[in-house]
């Protein structure tokens, strides 16, 4: 134990800087207000990622009521399980086996958003790479030797990794400097950037469902205390009058 | 009629137990220096925010479930499934945070204004143990969510307990309950943090104010605001009624009522408080990821270590302090002498005159330096470390402990100012 504290204290801050390291991320502009998008995100999110990551903190009941989708369709489109639409959006995957199959459980993803930031989402799912030395064939810039496949091949392609080597201390350090795309997927760069950009939206609205309320409430709350400390300012000088 | 029963009502009351004489010794015939400035606001919002943590976490304790196969899921089920159970939740974050920027800037007040000096001692050492009890309170607290951090930091804290010799590692397997943090730790931190703490916070307060209550308030200027009898010309004396337990043995001088002037006042200072913290509680809830951590946003998972283990902010200057020294013990000793030296403040000043406005240059400089240390260490301690970072620390480190010995040593023959007669306003 006290070896372990001692690793705790004096190694692991070491460990931070070199790990945090210096890898770019790209600003995602998502928007909680644009349903439309919250819907083709939740859409992309329950066909692409739902199978093995679960968002189990969240409702699907919740999901279609914020996002204004009907009950109806939500049960026929975005449900694949047998559950009911009260249900928390977990999936029918044993953790044990999906631990055996990717050499990890897929994490649940409800808070993913607050965890990691969007993004770090966005640039992540826009970050696979072709990597023959890995198991499915991919790697990732962001999150490297990462052991999920790279769901989305069918609409981004598998891009290529453009390398740059430099020598640093006499030793050769291969870096990345550009993802080339290999045109095989159904949406052009473009598309691609708004369709990971409706997921992570989404990901960012599941993190926190009550966001938008939230500011909504706080501006007449803000508002109100204002007010209150005006009032009470002229209170305190009106009642002050006499000690002066 | 109405006014006649109300009346009627007060007096079968005070024929039972004494409410309009505690009434009036305490707020309405209690005396309080008129010159209270700015500094003064943080005592009456430490007290706002405790009824607010106990309040909140009232309803929260309706809803959460302490264990560890279930706190997780609860908080989010908190923040999602009851009814303004994200406001809640926010509302008890948030003011733990808040509870230490407040008590911090309260301690600070009673610092450069000597309010811990004679005959205010036992205030400052209540004071002291209710900071202790927060520190505790807080830590406790934080493990509850159950998160990654929740589980790490509760990890890296209680180990400190396996440096101490001999008993060290049956002291930390006592503390946490089992081999490993777990469910049991969990348990255990539940029931302190929601009945034994606040039973003790609340009586802490009790007899921090019943002391305070007993000499009367410090003030900006440091003189007394009740003198001896007879000493005071009979048209300077302050010109209101104060209860007889005040006005019988001294005459008052330069005071008011605290009601209704520090009440009005007190409740100014609240909307102005409120102004702030509702505006993190409704538009920055994480505070920067400084009141809710971005790895406490996973499930606690004893086979994965965080990247980067940081206490909540409201720990790191004593943190800092710990990891500034290479040898353990002496680290853990340090880390326990850093809040241990507090308690001993009001006998390592030995100057007669109690504020800053009157004091010497060397005092000021002091004063400045061992700010100065306290908020580099903070930052630090929220820091990964590095080896020049390791350095700085250190001499926040010799710059926070010199703090009590130069005030040791400069205090006994201070060269001081004049003091005035009556109060000022500055």
């Amino acid at each position: 134990m006290k070896k372990l504290m001692i690793a705790l204290i004096t190694f692991l801050p070491a460990v931070v800087f070199a790990s945090t390291g210096n890898i770019h991320l790209d600003k995602a502009r998502y928007d909680l207000s644009d349903k439309v998008s919250l819907q083709r995100g939740a859409k992309l999110f329950s066909n692409y990622c739902l199978a093995c990551h679960s968002t189990g903190y969240q409702r699907y009941q919740r999901v279609a009521t914020d996002l204004e989708i009907p009950d109806e369709l939500m049960k026929d489109n975005l449900i694949f399980t047998d559950s009911k639409i009260g249900d928390l959006m977990i999936n029918s995957m044993d953790k044990k086996e999906s631990a055996k199959w990717f050499g990890n459980a897929p994490p649940d993803l409800t808070l993913e958003a607050r965890l990691r930031g969007a993004d770090w989402i966005y640039t992540y799912l826009r970050s696979f790479y072709k990597d023959e030395t890995r198991p499915f064939s991919v790697n990732n810039v962001v999150f490297p030797d990462v052991a999920m496949p790279h769901v989305l091949e069918e609409l981004q392609g598998i891009p290529t990794a453009i390398f740059e080597t430099t020598m640093i201390d006499g030793v050769e350090h291969k870096t990345i400097i550009a993802l080339k795309s290999n045109g095989q997927g159904e949406m052009s760069s473009d598309e691609y950037d708004n369709a990971v950009l409706d997921l992570v939206n989404f990901l960012v609205y599941a993190g926190e469902p009550n966001k938008l309320e939230r500011q909504s409430l706080g501006v007449w709350v803000i508002a109100f205390l204002i007010i209150l400390f005006i009032l009470s300012y002229l209170l305190k000088k009106e009642y002050w009058r006499d000690v002066h | 009629m109405l006014k006649k029963l109300l009346l009627g009502t007060v007096d079968w009351i005070d024929a039972r137990i004494p409410m309009t004489e505690t009434w009036n010794k305490h707020l309405a015939q209690y005396p309080t220096p008129v010159n209270f400035n700015f500094w003064y606001f943080f005592g009456s919002l430490a007290m706002l925010i405790l009824v607010n943590q106990i309040l909140t976490g009232i309803w929260l304790t309706m809803h959460y479930n302490p264990s560890a196969e279930g706190a997780f899921a609860s908080i989010e089920y908190i923040m999602r499934d009851v009814p303004y159970g994200w406001l809640l939740r926010y509302m008890h974050s948030t003011g733990a945070s808040a509870f230490f920027v407040v008590i911090y800037l309260h301690m600070f007040r009673g610092l450069i204004y000597g309010s811990y000096q004679k005959p205010r001692e036992l205030i400052w050492i209540f004071g002291m143990f209710i900071f202790l009890a927060l520190m505790a309170e807080a830590f406790m607290g934080y493990l509850l969510p159950w998160g990654q951090m929740s589980f790490w930091g509760a990890q890296v804290i209680i180990s400190l307990f396996g440096a101490i010799p001999i008993v060290g590692d049956d002291l930390t397997l006592w503390i946490r309950g089992d081999y490993v943090i777990s469910g049991a730790t969990l348990n255990r931190f539940f029931a302190l943090h929601v009945i034994a703490i606040p039973l003790a916070l609340v009586v802490l307060v009790f007899l921090h104010i019943v002391a305070l209550h007993e000499v009367g308030s410090n003030n900006p200027d440091g003189i007394e605001i009740k003198r001896k009898k007879g000493s005071i010309a009979e048209h300077e004396k302050s010109k209101f009624t104060f209860h007889k337990q005040y006005s019988a043995k001294k005459d008052i001088i330069d005071a008011i009522p605290f009601h209704p002037y520090f009440t009005v006042k007190d409740i100014m200072g609240v909307a102005g408080f409120l102004i702030f913290f509702c505006a993190v509680i409704f538009f920055m809830p994480e505070g920067g990821g400084y009141f809710l951590e971005a790895p406490n946003f996973e499930p606690a998972n004893g086979l994965k270590t965080p990247t980067h283990i940081a206490p909540v902010w409201y720990y790191t200057p004593f943190y800092a302090i710990l990891r500034a020294i290479p040898d353990k013990l002496i680290g853990v000793a340090f880390f326990g002498g850093s809040i241990v030296i507090l308690f001993f403040l009001p006998w390592l000043d030995r100057c007669k005159v109690k504020s800053i406005r009157y004091r010497s240059w060397k005092h000021k400089l002091n004063i400045a330096q061992f700010t100065i240390c306290f908020i580099v260490l903070g930052v630090l301690g929220a820091l990964p470390t590095t080896p020049l970072l390791t350095k700085i620390a250190q001499v926040g480190t010799i710059g926070y402990f010199s703090f009590f010995i130069a005030l040791w040593i400069y205090s006994k023959n201070e060269k001081t100012k004049p003091l005035p007669t009556r109060l000022t306003f500055k």
